[in-house]
């Protein structure tokens, strides 16, 4: 059953590269936690932990040939909408939204679980559903049901930011499938005036009500004050940095959340733009290199679920980025293997697991 | 494999990932880009920033939405108030500041040192209120004091006022802070903080999502001494949406005033449309003690005041009806062809059923009455009697048809349903069979019987309006600061009673001669320019168990209850009225009268002094079964308390078939020795 071929082909430089971004945000974590009032062992140690316990899944996802998830796709995603709609019926809620299931030992997310379910469920609808004239509008209902309905239910939570997660991992994939010229063009001009037609005829209050409504958990009329607060600590950084431990803006606490959404203004007070840079560095490696596990995946399945995985990592970075330095409104999403929480750590190895399974596949057939 | 086979060479395949690739780096970069702006071409700025300067983030909060009258008339605004706020996150010695600030507001310490404690469950960045609505002398000396008090704010804050005082105090409710558990509640779940201010009663908690508004927010960038450099951006606030009721605000007034210091209830609805003109319940408060927070002491008093300020008695009082009741047992009867206008009963100031006697009002009788007579002179004895005939279950349906004993569907919080008892009800309640005597006490409004003020306007409305029910309402329409209407009110029909027009028409005329004719229980109460139609009532309370011992004074909880229910004009009506006046003495002496006001406000016409002997007064002597006690009417009116002398003719222990004690309105706390309501005497 065991191929040794496993073991030679095993994607080191994929693992190497998330342990490094990983060990970079424990330091990053060290710094600013340090001076920390909360009960319990200290931040970074837990990230530590967190990441132990990813680091076994991921092993553990990447043992079992991924070609079996083709199967069970369409289980998965049935059993995960399951949850989503206990969630809505008996979830546990918290800070004004409904997204945990009381398991008792631990709170499931099962919003989190959808982020890779709809990856593995796509990635089996569109290659067996292979099409590479590119797909019909008509064709591409089904994928979108699969991705609308889980989406509106995250929405209703309410969590903004995993339905947006999950809506642009679906997209991203459904586009990469291939879309008609004809379709492209259509789902642009519709999609772009439905937003802006939308936006421009809300008032600024109701979009702000949306806002709120949507994204519960962060103090809407507060979110001003943490971009500035988080522009000033990032800006402050200049070229060089204020140096490890010497952040002024996170270390008087005036950064909220700086340690989960705000991680990344931390450490770019304190190492700098060079810092920010090497950091953007490794995290484009990384998303180039999930391109690359794509492109020689032994099957279109492998090809998609690897895009799949790799545009979750990227939209998160992105995301988080883009609100971090106030290129994007605050939505509570986490920035991949840097911002501490133990969900965020779980999905993404859940993710590797998948990308190195795929990667150490590529010659079998 | 075959599905796909070839895939890998296909060369638009190739071409996807290069152009996947390139959208990467491209994204990419744009981080960067941004980067470099904020880190190499801002380093300078955002240093100072960081080390230098404040950011000072001030909540600007949102005037709550103000309430207007029917006319446009504001009910409900807004003041400003001047507000001493502290940030923590500029405080370096706290204890000095505290001290510095008691000395300047002359205001204790500790009572400084509590709200700052209160504030600690706010984020340090976040101003909190230290002492408010403080004066504009305090003002300015903070003000000009303002380097030597760091981390001090002054703030003009909106705090709702009421220009009127008291007026409306009940409809308006008022409000009070958030509390932990209304947090967890979704409808508090965004938009809403710690320390927020939120509709607890009324229409402000009725209404609290179109009232609140949307708070506003500014950054400031202020140096070390907390000087502003500049404002880097402000959020105007979003004021509240503007809500109009169908309350007529002189109407109101007038309303109120009429009671004098009497405490109890009147409602003033429209005929036909049931907007509700005036709602009032007295004695009222001063919803101003709530717009900035109410004492512990203040609460208590009103908390412990015996005659329930607090409590919105024209929705949450109720009352045994009495007489007012009347029209709804001789439409039942009518309808149910068990008596006709012309039917005549013999008065002798009894009806004896079974072993027991029950009392007409009046101890020597009316003589032979027909049912005009007998709504105008409101003669027990002739509805005793045909509710024998009748029966209760068709009482109770002609009550219910006209809006007695169900929810009315009021939109404020607390809607009583009042009480109309059945056979199947005391069946289900007690176990037990219904009895005669019992239908006996119904039909003229005591016993079981419970009604609200609201329900008794809205009876009397329907009867009006021909056996149409109006559904009562009070808010017109909420519109937006543009004028949008956001909410309209439209008139709804509660309940079309199917009554027959000949029927109407007798008792409308039973109930104008009541006001309108020499001998009417309310004669004394008319109008000259208006003609009013109406009933008055007075309503036992409660039957004194033990009388033997004589008292010069009937313990105030256990005076009886004076009603008065009337429409005008008779001929095409316009509005309907229902006064209670709790503990008030009778319909026809202490009702009437303010009901009359209050009909001659909405006309605008003059009160007529009427001669004095004109109508004999009858004398309140109501005794309608031999074991009962006399009346407070007879104190009140400073007559010599007949019948206080014992023994009572009477069983002296409860008859079986007299009911046992009903239940009781809860601001009416019995006394362990007091036993079951007895039939009701017409006071007058």
């Amino acid at each position: 059953m065991f191929d040794r071929r496993l073991l030679t082909h095993f994607d080191w430089v994929l693992l190497l590269t998330v342990l490094t971004v990983a060990g970079i945000g424990i330091l990053n974590l060290y710094s600013a936690t340090s001076i920390w009032t909360g009960a319990g062992p200290p931040i970074y140690l837990k990230q530590i932990y967190w990441l132990g316990i990813g680091l076994t899944i991921a092993l553990g996802v990447s043992s079992v040939d991924y070609r079996h998830l083709e199967y069970c796709g369409f289980f998965l995603y049935g059993l995960t909408l399951c949850l989503l709609v206990a969630v809505l019926l008996v979830g546990k809620t918290s800070m004004g939204a409904t997204r945990w299931l009381d398991l008792g030992i631990f709170n499931l997310q099962p919003s989190e679980i959808m982020k890779i379910v709809i990856i593995i469920t796509l990635a089996r609808y569109f290659s067996q559903k292979g099409n590479l004239r590119g797909y019909s509008l008509r064709q591409l209902l089904v994928p979108f049901a699969l991705l609308g309905v889980p989406s509106v239910m995250i929405m209703k939570q309410p969590d903004l930011g995993t339905a947006m997660m999950v809506i642009f991992i679906g997209v991203t994939m459904s586009l990469f499938a291939g879309l008609r010229r004809s379709t492209l063009a259509m789902l642009a001009i519709l999609g772009s005036s439905a937003a802006a037609g939308g936006w421009f005829l809300l008032r600024p209050y109701q979009k702000q009500r949306i806002l709120t409504f949507l994204n519960p958990e962060h103090d809407p009329l507060g979110a001003g004050y943490h971009i500035i607060q988080s522009k000033i600590a990032v800006g402050s950084g200049g070229f060089w940095g204020s140096g490890f431990m010497q952040g002024t803006q996170s270390q008087l606490s005036f950064l909220p959340e700086r340690h989960t959404d705000f991680a990344f203004s931390v450490f770019a007070e304190e190492w700098g733009f060079t810092g920010s840079l090497i950091l953007l560095g490794l995290y484009l490696f990384l998303i180039i290199w999930g391109i690359y596990i794509a492109r020689r995946a032994s099957d279109m399945f492998g090809m998609m679920l690897a895009l799949g995985v790799t545009a979750m990592i990227f939209w998160h970075i992105v995301v988080n980025l883009g609100m971090v330095i106030g290129l994007l409104p605050v939505v509570g999403v986490p920035l991949p293997l840097f911002s501490y929480g133990g969900t965020s750590m779980v999905t993404t190895m859940i993710g590797t697991g998948l990308l190195l399974n795929i990667s150490m596949r590529r010659f079998m057939f | 494999m075959s599905l796909n086979g070839g895939w890998e060479d296909n060369p638009s395949l190739k071409k996807r990932f290069l152009l996947l690739s390139l959208a990467v780096v491209l994204i990419f970069l744009l981080l960067v880009l941004r980067l470099w702006y904020l880190q190499i071409i801002g380093a300078d700025r955002y240093r100072e920033l960081s080390e230098k300067n404040r950011i000072r983030y001030i909540p600007v909060a949102a005037p709550r939405g103000p309430i207007y009258d029917r006319h446009g008339e504001i009910l409900v605004d807004n003041r400003p108030s001047f507000t001493i706020s502290v940030l923590r996150q500029e405080v370096e010695d706290k204890d000095a500041l505290l001290t510095r600030l008691a000395g300047i507001l002359g205001a204790d310490p500790e009572e400084l040192e509590k709200n700052w404690q209160s504030g600690s469950r706010f984020p340090r960045y976040r101003p909190f209120p230290l002492a408010e609505d403080v004066s504009r002398e305090s003002l300015e000396v903070i003000q000009e004091n303002s380097v030597n008090l760091p981390g001090v704010l002054t703030e003009v804050r909106p705090l709702r006022s009421y220009p009127h005082g008291e007026l409306g105090a009940h409809l308006f409710g008022y409000l009070g802070e958030i509390t932990q558990k209304e947090l967890q509640n979704k409808q508090f779940s965004s938009g809403y903080r710690p320390g927020d201010f939120v509709g607890k009663r009324g229409l402000e908690k009725l209404l609290e999502k179109y009232l609140r508004g949307v708070e506003g927010e500014r950054l400031l960038e202020v140096d070390v001494k907390g000087q502003e450099l500049r404002i880097l951006k402000t959020q105007e606030p979003q004021p509240g949406n503007k809500v109009f009721l169908t309350i007529d605000r002189k109407l109101q007034a007038a309303t109120e005033s009429a009671f004098g210091e009497e405490a109890g209830a009147a409602v003033v609805i429209r005929v036909k449309t049931g907007e509700v003109l005036a709602l009032a319940s007295r004695p009222a408060f001063d919803p101003a003690l709530f717009a900035r927070g109410i004492s512990g002491k203040e609460w208590i008093d009103l908390l412990q005041n015996p005659r329930h300020p607090l409590q919105d008695k024209t929705i949450q009082g109720q009352y045994p009806p009495g007489s007012t009741f009347k029209m709804v047992t001789a439409l039942a009867a009518l309808k149910a062809g068990v008596a006709y206008p012309s039917t005549t009963v013999d008065c002798g100031g009894a009806l004896s059923h079974g072993n027991r006697r029950f009392r007409c009002w009046k101890r020597g009788g009316h003589g032979r009455v027909d049912l005009k007579r007998a709504l105008k002179e409101s003669c027990d004895v002739w509805f005793y009697k045909v509710s024998l005939d009748l029966g209760i279950d068709r009482i109770a349906a002609m009550a219910r048809a006209l809006g007695l004993g169900i929810p009315l569907g009021f939109p404020l919080e607390g809607e009583k349903t009042g009480l109309i008892p059945d056979r199947q009800w005391k069946q289900q309640r007690q176990g037990t069979r219904w009895y005669d005597g019992e239908t006996v006490i119904a039909s003229i409004g005591q016993g079981y019987v419970l009604t609200t003020p609201l329900q008794l306007a809205v009876m009397t409305a329907g009867i009006a309006n021909d056996g149409i029910v109006p559904r009562p309402q009070v808010i017109s329409r909420i519109e937006d600061l543009t004028g949008n209407i956001l909410e309209e009110m439209h008139p709804e029909i509660l309940n079309d009673a199917q009554l027959n027009p000949s029927d109407l028409q007798v008792v409308k005329r039973g109930m104008e001669a009541v006001v309108n004719e020499p001998g009417g229980t309310a004669y004394k109460s008319r109008l000259n320019e208006i003609r009013i139609a109406g009933k008055t009532g007075t309503s036992q309370v409660v039957k004194l168990k033990d009388d033997h011992a004589p008292k010069r004074e009937i313990a105030y909880r256990f005076r009886d209850h004076a009603l008065f229910v009337g429409y005008a004009p008779a001929q095409d009506p316009e509005i309907a009225v229902s006064v209670l006046l709790e503990h008030g003495g009778s319909g026809g002496s202490n009702a009437a009268p303010v009901a009359q006001k209050i009909f001659a406000a909405y006309f605008d016409v003059p009160i007529p002094v009427h001669a004095p002997p004109s109508p004999p007064a009858p004398a309140p002597s109501p005794l309608p079964t031999e074991d009962l006690p006399p009346t407070p009417s007879d104190a009140v009116n400073g007559l010599p308390l007949q019948g206080m002398n014992p023994p009572p003719a009477g069983p002296p222990a409860p008859a079986p078939n007299l009911p046992p004690a009903p239940p009781v309105t809860p601001e009416q706390s019995l006394p362990p020795e007091a036993g079951g309501i007895v039939p009701e005497a017409e006071g007058d």
